[in-house]
């Protein structure tokens, strides 16, 4: 176990057979420990309690860990994904929006990327007077360009307008914005707070635009709750999972009760609104919450998800996280809780985008190049801190962190090993003339992610998997057409040369060995696809027995490999 | 009686038909004995609708204006809305699907009208006689024998004509048994397990009653089935409290004193009251995610999935693992019994999951086991007039295949399709098998001479390509679910079938079957290859030798 996964350590009261320690993860695995000599435990977990809490970034994985790559490939991996060429694909910039340098030393605003796309019409002192009247600077700004609908998405902070304060240079970038678009003079700003809490902000001198001192927008909240909420229901519901001898009805009542689906449920609402207005309605619409960093990103780029398939391709993907979430200063290291740091600050904002987005696959089965495996690969490495992509706050920190040049980048990795995060049945096809997802939000369509949740609790997975065994046929089809082409050619050849075998006998000899070559596979591979793992199972779940499942086949569990021998990694590391 | 006197507008057009997800058509509507049926004509969209009248579960009717509504609720689950234009046809068509709905008699069934349209192979009345499976039985053990005590029904009325008892209990002992047992069902032969010879028995409640009465004759019966110096479960769906209550009413169950080689375990099945409101709770398309988790909470309906699995786990469990020999019951024997000696069973036995084999599971452990399947499947989840003999006793069985189909979905023959079609069929249907509540009503009724079984249709090769798992491998082994809460999953395919479009879900599944079919052709296509090139290397080095 990577100590940054390490979440919580606990020591329970001590037992004849020793003392029992506790370990909680942030990818949701727990492990039990028993340490025969309780003054050993308590080394340990003082250890522990210490590794687990790095101080500074300096410390963290990340700044260790070495792939084994050369300087090159390692620049390589940093370009792999670029956001300048993203913005150019999506069509900017363009007659209406163009790149802003305002914020090139991070002087208007800290937690931004330099390059910012803003309304062509937005002079930068309409720039400078919009930030300083918005919490932390975050003006309007670009986040998704729709092509066809010339609508836009934008994202911002909250506006210091309290209870009656207004600003014209805000008022002015809105209407930019409005005007930006040709087909339709109205704009949606979203605040995606509950009401009460947007209110509540005004006393301290934040708030929401007043409709009112705006022109032409249409302003709604969407209520979803705020990250102290999130942390707290996340809590609740890990409590109910990890109860032992769980009955039906406490799982289903503690479910509710965390309220943690329905929150999901809020945020993707969130996102279906706002790509309703601007596909049905092609209306931009503006987005923010509080900061604009949480809440914010999670509609942007689910919203950008719905709309465009490029994003739900593996590369889209990872450049979706890139802008909404990484560039946009989501403060991972805050969030995750990276170094040791504020508690409050912890809530799991981005593992709820993820599970909106495996809610998503689950409906639209076809829709998605990638797989859960994916998407619990990105989580692992979102809290392991063993890649640079993650670490800090926003870019500033980052690049203050040189991690460019310390640090080694996820994504090439990921993609590397693309053939385990790929869906078989991924039609890239799906809906072609409309590549808009709508999805059904009624709540039935929301489930419990059992494998994010319970990723290691093999117990409790289906015993044969329907999707890993179509993942290897799909995988084997491709190798079996290899084949067929290949015996095919064969005998071809051999065709070719039994009519010359009269003639030329020399060339006898070289043909049997290239077929005893070739026999060992064709064996293996027809060999039942299914390991034969059922004879040691007990009733899982019903009572306390212990999870006798050693014999498990490796291949056919979920996600293993990858984690186990990255522990291994780290094991020898720390050694 | 004519069906004629019932049917008092027999056709009415213009009729528009609204089902959720799908565009309302407009077409004419039709009423027979046994059938609804609407059919649309245009040329773009020519569709027709059947509906057994049998299948219709509740009917309401609205009134705007001069234009009737009908809402017809079905006991498959589904819901459709006729729009009649005419307040009298409308009154009348629904007064009619009503009486026709509500029909007393089961000769007027369906079942005994309908003639097939399709050629019959084999006929499915004898696909699965008591016989052919006591000769497999008699091929591993020679313990046990086939008794016809029971031949007139006259023993017990709810039992088939012949039953599988231990060879050492004659005919008079069991006689006595009967009378020591609630309904006369005196324990029988359920399952036995090859590998151990363990074996499981089932029964009803035994009538100690108040003053602990007891039966020689019912120990020695069940204790013939234990090896020397072996120790048995008895396992009791009833809770501790529930068996003792039923002292007072005449029943009970084995005290320890009189049975001391066998271990009582009560793991408690409560009767399930919940499909109402599983029901109500899929149906309900507001938005609220409160609302729809404590709904599902409070039908209760996965709790019983979950104890109904538990039970099954542990019968099987003890037979498998112990290797003990296992009594089940309640308190009649035909519910929860079966429930829990039919799982054990798919649990236990590779061949009980292929679909030949669990016909033959169905036939044995709940059609002659004496589920009283009219009784239970008269209404199902929308009806008003709620009879305390109904129950979804088989609904929930079939769920707990499907929750295990689900953890190994490679080790079924059959898909889910399979499970949602005798679903159906034990709801309404034109053939016989699910008619009666026991094989005596069902001889009485001649069903055998005057309708066709469900296996006859089934059992083509043209129905059962419908229903074939295309990632079957047949396993051997014992297959232990889970049952923890995370595992245990809402039934989509019936619960949510008319509720949500499922569309992509349909691509998603045919691509996945295309994906299968192709690995298939091209695993052939390569054998085929590798054997020609082998052929021609044999003949190359026979050539070389000449």
């Amino acid at each position: 176990i990577l100590h940054h996964h390490i979440a919580a350590v606990e020591k329970l009261p001590l037992t004849t057979s020793g003392c029992p320690l506790v370990i909680q993860c942030k990818n949701f695995r727990i492990v039990h420990f028993v340490v025969p000599r309780e003054r050993d435990c308590h080394d340990i977990y003082n250890s522990l309690l210490q590794l687990s809490r790095t101080a500074k970034y300096e410390e963290l994985y990340a700044f260790s860990y070495n792939p084994k790559q050369n300087e090159s490939e390692q620049v390589k991996g940093w370009q792999l994904i670029d956001l300048a060429e993203e913005y150019k694909r999506m069509g900017v910039p363009n007659s209406n929006w163009q790149l802003s340098d305002a914020n090139r030393d991070y002087k208007i605003c800290e937690t931004y990327p330099k390059e910012l796309y803003v309304p062509r019409t937005a002079s930068k002192p309409i720039i400078v007077g919009s930030s300083k009247f918005r919490s932390k600077g975050r003006f309007p700004v670009l986040s998704y360009y729709h092509k066809n609908k010339e609508a836009a998405i934008c994202r911002c902070s909250q506006p210091l307008s309290g209870f009656s304060a207004r600003c014209l240079e805000d008022e002015h970038m809105l209407q930019a914005i409005s005007k930006a678009n040709p087909s339709n003079r109205y704009m949606y700003v979203m605040d995606t707070r509950p009401k009460l809490n947007a209110m509540a902000n005004r006393a301290a001198g934040k708030g929401y635009e007043n409709e009112d001192n705006y022109s032409n927008i249409r302003f709604q909240f969407v209520g979803i709750e705020n990250i102290h909420v999130m942390r707290s229901s996340l809590q609740k519901l890990l409590e109910v999972s990890g109860t032992k001898g769980l009955s039906v009805n406490d799982f289903l009542s503690g479910l509710e009760n965390s309220g943690w689906l329905r929150h999901i449920k809020a945020v993707l609402d969130a996102a279906v609104f706002l790509v309703k207005a601007i596909a049905v309605e092609s209306a931009s619409v503006l987005v923010h919450c509080s900061d604009g960093w949480d809440r914010t990103s999670q509609v942007c780029s689910l919203g950008a998800l719905l709309l465009d398939s490029y994003y739900r391709t593996i590369r889209g993907f990872m450049v979706l996280i890139e802008k909404d979430w990484i560039s946009f200063g989501h403060k991972f290291s805050d969030r995750c809780c990276q170094l040791d740091g504020d508690p409050k600050e912890i809530s799991p904002v981005f593992t709820q985008f993820l599970e909106s987005v495996w809610n998503l696959t689950e409906q639209f089965p076809q829709a998605f190049e990638y797989n859960e495996a994916f998407l619990l690969q990105i989580h692992e490495h979102v809290h392991s801190c063993q890649f640079g992509n993650f670490l800090g706050n926003c870019q500033k920190e980052r690049e203050e962190l040189k991690l460019k040049e310390k640090t080694y980048s996820l994504w090439p990795f990921l993609l590397d090993e693309q053939k385990r995060y790929q869906n078989p049945l991924y039609n890239p096809d799906f809906s072609p003339e409309l590549t808009l997802l709508e999805p059904n939000t009624v709540s039935f369509n929301f489930k419990f992610w059992r494998n994010m949740y319970h990723q290691f609790d093999r117990s409790m997975h289906p015993r044969q998997s329907v999707f890993n065994l179509i993942m290897n046929m799909s995988e084997q089809n491709k190798q079996l057409e290899q084949d067929i082409k290949e015996l095919e050619a064969k005998i071809k050849q051999r065709n070719g040369q039994s009519d010359a075998f009269s003639v030329k006998e020399h060339q006898q000899p070289a043909h049997p060995a290239p077929l005893a070559l070739k026999t060992p596979p064709c064996f293996k591979k027809e060999q039942p696809l299914i390991p034969v793992n059922d004879a040691v199972r007990t009733i899982e779940g019903s009572n306390a027995a212990d999870n006798r499942y050693s014999e498990f086949v490796s291949e056919f569990s979920k996600a293993e490999p990858a984690v186990v021998s990255l522990e291994y990694g780290v094991a020898r590391m720390t050694c | 009686m004519e069906f004629a006197e019932l049917i008092k507008t027999p056709r009415a057009d213009n009729v528009v038909l609204h089902r959720p997800f799908y565009l309302a058509v407009e077409g004419t509507l039709c009423l027979t004995g046994h059938h609804l049926i609407f059919s649309s004509r245009r040329q773009d969209n020519a569709e027709e609708l059947w509906l057994l009248h049998s299948n219709i579960d509740s009917i309401e009717k609205r009134f705007v204006g001069s234009l009737g509504t009908i809402i017809i609720k079905c006991k498959d689950l589904r819901i459709i809305q006729l729009d009649i234009p005419g307040m009298e046809e409308c009154l009348n068509i629904a007064s009619s699907i009503e009486a026709l709905s509500t029909l007393d008699s089961v000769t007027l069934m369906y079942p005994f009208f309908y003639r097939p349209m399709f050629e019959i192979i084999e006929d499915g009345w004898r696909s699965f006689l008591p016989d052919q499976e006591f000769e497999l039985l008699s091929s591993v053990t020679d313990e046990w024998r086939l008794s016809c005590i029971n031949k007139e029904f006259s023993v017990c009325p709810s039992y088939p004509p012949v039953v599988i008892v231990p060879k050492s209990i004659d005919d008079e002992a069991l006689r006595k048994v009967a009378m020591f047992r609630h309904g006369s069902r005196f324990p029988v032969l359920s399952y036995y397990h090859k590998k151990n010879g363990m074996v499981m028995m089932r029964s009803s409640q035994p009538l100690t009653g108040t003053n602990g009465r007891r039966c020689k004759e019912d120990e020695k019966l069940i204790n013939a089935t234990l090896r020397p110096g072996k120790r048995g479960y008895i396992i009791d769906t009833r809770s501790l409290n529930v068996a003792q209550q039923a002292r007072a009413k005449g029943g009970g169950f084995e005290q320890e004193a009189h049975y001391p080689q066998w271990r009582r375990i009560h793991k408690c099945i409560e009767r399930c009251e919940s499909l109402i409101k599983l029901v109500e709770a899929c149906n309900d398309q507001s938005h609220n995610m409160d609302r729809w988790l404590s709904k599902l909470e409070a039908s209760n309906w996965l709790t019983h999935i979950k104890e109904i699995l538990t039970a099954a786990c542990l019968a099987a469990q003890c037979i498998d693992r112990e290797g003990a020999s296992v009594l089940v019951h309640g308190t009649e024997g035909t519910d929860s019994t079966l429930q829990v000696t039919s799982l054990a069973q798919i649990i236990l036995d590779p061949r009980c999951r292929t679909i030949r084999g669990f016909e033959s599971l169905v036939v044995r452990e709940w059609l002659q086991a004496g589920h009283p399947f009219q009784q239970r499947c008269a209404q199902s989840a929308y009806s008003n007039s709620k009879q305390k003999w109904e129950a979804p006793v088989f609904l929930l069985f079939l769920d707990c295949v499907w929750q295990i189909l689900r953890q190994f979905p490679c080790s079924f023959e059959f898909n889910e399709q399979f499970l949602i079609m005798l679903f159906e069929h034990a709801y309404a249907s034109q053939f016989g098998t699910f008619l009666g509540n026991n094989e005596n009503e069902r001889s009485k009724l001649k069903l055998l001479q005057k309708t066709m079984s469900l296996w006859s249709w089934v059992n083509r090769s043209e129905e059962l390509c419908k229903f074939q798992n295309p990632l079957f491998e047949a396993n051997s082994l014992v297959i232990w679910p889970s049952v923890a809460p995370q595992s245990l999953q809402l039934w989509e395919g019936v619960f949510l079938r008319w509720n949500r479009p499922s569309k992509f879900l349909d691509e998603a599944h045919e691509e996945m079957i295309s994906i299968i079919k192709y690995n298939k052709e091209l695993q052939a296509k390569v054998n085929a290859l590798r054997r020609q090139l082998a052929e021609m290397e044999t003949d190359d080095r026979m050539q070389e030798n000449l």
